[in-house]
């Protein structure tokens, strides 16, 4: 530790009196960034947590319902997430090389990956609601068995939400056969000629075998509370870009000051790298 | 350790020195409110703490005078769910979790390593006003109609339940923030702002203690984050996580739960174990026994918690090998517990025991988590454990160690840093009045649960059999006797704030870093340049009668007595 006094060669960086060098300051501020994105993992792993017991007893419905969700989508987002990861790792480079114009460039391509992402987040989230694909008792069972097959509207279904079998009396529903499901839906095909009867519910009595998992919504429920909270993240780490975008453009950051840039960057590095994980884990079952 | 090793740290910087001490460095409500200061801002978490605790011993008075009968004797059974949920919330997340840690360990962990301030100063005063919103929101709970699930929040119960649950879960996920916000900056400050030359093994016990603490502070609470976020997404959405209507699992709250409460625990005790361990070695004169042991032991404490949790669910119906290996996990955590204890016990043998207030507090400390520890093992056994489950005998073990160990410690503390705090001394005598009286109404109040706990009463159970009712009220009479003894405790330090005693530099006789600081201390908290010593070396200090404490002998100048 150096016991290094005085302001003479720091520049513009201030050295608060409690501190007695600058490399202190950077390395006590690094720590407790990185001590905060160990809570970030914990906090996240109570939900993966929760998603690998319910996917442990209840692989059925992690196979079922992941068909519903938009693979493409879902990829596409994990790529622009990849790609800010990168501006943002130019741009604490570009912040420790003092390149001010380039700093805030990068950092405003991050900020509007960041937007690109959360957009289409909300599109697949306004195409789960329009569909019902929520969780607890706003799933809608019809709803689920028509867009696997392919026919899915979303009109005509919304008074009838509920479950285990209280869509009998829908036409719609009853008609559509899951083995005939649209090229895209192949896995839910496959998934419901494995499907145990007993753990599946008979949508129609008597008729051909359209079977759809019990408790549909519990994946739900653990897609919207993990992408959720993942968003408010995103959204979080936005905020911090602006920040920083002000800081920038001001001039705040130099060679020997860049601290704040530097744990920003961890931090949205953090954010994308709970998104790696989420993808595969929610998107891409088999 | 190294002993002997003297080294001098020049700190001191010579331009910035304050008028007065930093009581009186600035004036105004802004000047407290917004400081960064982590003197104040611990000085203010100690007042903050104490509301809390005399607002959760106000419910558990009320609690134990419903109990004095069978039957209904002052309350609704409804408003005596909603006592014991606020009195066992409040206490827990209000009063004892951030106890400590927030109030002594902000005032003392920098003084201790020689710093001028935590590291993180500002994320300091955000963790006192998050813990203040999180406090308003805990006691506005209140208002908007109470809470009657107990303080563990157990689902199925608490999503369905009429109340202010989510408030109450709201707070507690605010509270957490303060609490991790607390320990990442004692982690970064005992990494980063050491003095050159104190390494880890010459850092005092408190500071291992308070650093374990802060690992499972920063490690655990994020768990019950996202456990009451759920718990809010539960009752606010209906996600059915936990809802067993919608194919969830309860059970699995309980595992989330107790992921972080059990931990949790430990951030109660371990600070007061620290406590401990510096009391000990000043008020027997003597170098503490078997430092690395102690230091160690903190260490082992933080790693075991993690690992016990599911002890608190032998009856949930967990599979039986999950049940033994938790049962076997929670013996050995025992162990470092018990290690601690020889090691107090091994420093007083043939110490010079000086029976001061902070002193006489440290024996009961010892005492009551003695018999605290030991029950323990009555509720790891499982074959007993299912007789006690539920039963006030686990009451009475967790008050004995939680409240008996932790509260003790915590008055232990106070009283032992009260000068440096606010330089005045008390009245030794009335202080040690105080501890007795509390001594006694404790045990009054809590062993009497052991029995009846023991012979199947239920813990929360508003009416009882006639048979149980000697013990119940015994146990509120005891409780009222607790009551007076710390109104005494209380008495004794208001009372030297008005007309006590200057308190010098070093009243104890301590060897650790926050004794060569003025009482109070200035500002920037060192005045002079740091002599660092071996923390246990009380060889390197005598008595001053005219300066009524301990000071420094010059080696140059008289030659050492010992």
């Amino acid at each position: 530790m150096s016991t290094a006094t005085g302001n003479a060669h720091e520049g513009r960086h201030e050295l608060a009196h409690y501190f007695d060098s600058t490399r202190q300051q950077f390395e006590s501020h690094k720590l407790a960034m990185w001590l905060f994105l160990c809570t970030e993992i914990l906090m996240f792993g109570g939900l993966f947590c929760a998603y690998a017991i319910y996917r442990a007893n209840h692989p059925e419905i992690f196979l079922y319902a992941h068909t519903l969700l938009d693979k493409n989508l879902g990829a596409i987002n994990t790529i622009v997430l990849l790609f800010s990861s990168f501006t943002m790792a130019w741009a604490v480079r570009a912040a420790m090389l003092g390149q001010r114009r380039l700093l805030v460039g990068l950092l405003v391509v991050t900020l509007l990956c960041g937007f690109g992402f959360m957009g289409i987040k909300g599109i697949e989230y306004s195409h789960k609601w329009k569909h019902g694909f929520l969780w607890g008792e706003q799933f809608d069972y019809t709803e689920a068995v028509a867009y696997a097959s392919g026919k899915g509207h979303g009109d005509d279904h919304a008074a009838e939400t509920g479950h285990e079998g209280a869509h009998a009396d829908d036409e719609a529903a009853i008609h559509t056969e899951v083995p005939a499901a649209t090229a895209g839906d192949e896995d839910a095909a496959a998934v419901m000629a494995e499907l145990d009867q007993a753990a599946a519910v008979t949508m129609d009595h008597g008729h051909d075998a359209e079977r759809i998992p019990r408790n549909l919504h519990i994946f739900f429920g653990i897609y919207f509370v993990m992408t959720g909270l993942h968003g408010i993240h995103v959204l979080a780490g936005m905020g911090m870009l602006t920040w920083l975008i002000v800081r920038a453009s001001r001039g705040d950051f130099g060679v020997r000051n860049y601290t704040a840039v530097d744990l920003g960057g961890l931090y949205w590095h953090i954010v994308d790298l709970i998104w790696i994980f989420l993808f595969p884990l929610l998107y891409l079952i088999h | 350790m190294s002993t002997g090793a003297t080294t001098t740290v020049d700190h001191v910087d010579g331009h910035d020195h304050h008028e007065g001490n930093y009581l009186t460095a600035g004036r105004g409500l802004r000047s407290w409110l917004f400081t960064l200061d982590h003197k104040r801002i611990g000085v203010m978490y100690l007042g903050t703490i104490l509301f809390a605790f005399l607002l959760g011993g106000i419910f558990a008075l009320l609690v134990r005078t419903e109990l004095l009968t069978p039957q209904q004797t002052i309350m609704s059974a409804d408003d005596y769910n909603r006592m014991f949920t606020l009195h066992g919330a409040i206490m827990t997340f209000l009063f004892i979790i951030p106890g400590i840690p927030a109030a002594l360990g902000n005032f003392i962990l920098p003084l201790m390593l020689g710093a001028k301030d935590v590291a993180l100063p500002r994320l300091n005063l955000a963790s006192y006003h998050i813990y203040v919103i999180g406090s308003l929101m805990a006691v506005a709970s209140i208002l908007a109609g109470g809470v009657d699930t107990g303080w563990t929040f157990y689902t199925p119960y608490s999503t369905t339940t009429n109340g202010a649950v989510i408030l109450v879960t709201l707070s507690v996920f605010v509270l957490g923030f303060s609490s991790i916000f607390t320990g990442i900056n004692f982690i970064v400050t005992v990494h980063r702002m050491r003095p050159a030359g104190m390494g880890w093994f010459q850092m005092p016990l408190m500071l291992w203690a308070l650093y374990a603490t802060a690992i499972i502070q920063v490690l655990a609470t994020p768990v019950l984050a996202i456990t009451v976020l759920l718990i809010i997404a539960e009752r606010a959405l209906g996600i059915g996580i936990f809802d067993p209507a919608l194919g969830g699992d309860p059970v699995l709250f309980q595992h989330f739960f107790w992921f972080y409460s059990h931990p949790a625990v430990y951030i109660m005790i371990l600070p007061a174990m620290g406590v401990i361990s510096e009391l000990v070695a000043i008020f027997s004169r003597k170098p503490i026994f078997g430092y690395k042991a102690i230091a160690y032991s903190s260490i082992a404490i933080a790693v075991f918690s993690f690992l016990v949790w599911g002890h608190h669910m032998f009856v949930s119906g967990q599979s039986e090998l999950a049940v033994v290996i938790f049962s076997a996990l929670t013996f050995s955590v025992s162990i470092p517990s018990a290690v601690k204890v020889f090691n107090w016990l091994s420093t007083m043998y043939r110490g010079a025991i000086r029976l001061e207030t902070p002193m006489v507090y440290a024996l009961v400390f010892i005492f009551l988590f003695g018999i605290g520890g030991l029950t323990g093992l009555f509720l790891a056994s499982l074959a007993t454990d299912v007789h006690l489950h539920d039963s006030y005998f686990v009451v009475a073990h967790f008050h004995y160690t939680m409240m008996g160990g932790t509260m003790i410690a915590f008055l232990a503390g106070i009283y032992h840093w009260w000068p440096k705090m606010f330089g005045k001394m008390f009245s030794q005598k009335w202080g040690n009045i105080g501890a007795i009286v509390i001594f006694v109404g404790f045990n009054v109040t809590f062993f009497s649960q052991f029995v009846m706990g023991a012979k199947g009463m239920p813990r929360r159970y508003f009416n009882y059999p006639p048979e149980f009712e000697i013990y119940h009220v015994m146990s509120s009479i005891g409780s009222y006797v607790l009551a007076i003894g710390l109104f005494i405790a209380a008495g004794v330090l208001v009372h030297s704030l008005i007309a006590g005693k200057k308190a010098p530099v070093n009243p104890w006789g301590g060897a650790t870093l926050e004794w060569q600081a003025a009482s109070p201390p200035i500002h920037h908290n060192f005045d002079s340049p740091l002599l660092l010593t071996n923390p246990y070396d009380y060889t390197a200090q005598r008595w001053d009668e005219a300066e009524q404490g301990y000071v420094p002998v010059d080696p140059e100048k008289e030659p050492q007595t010992t």
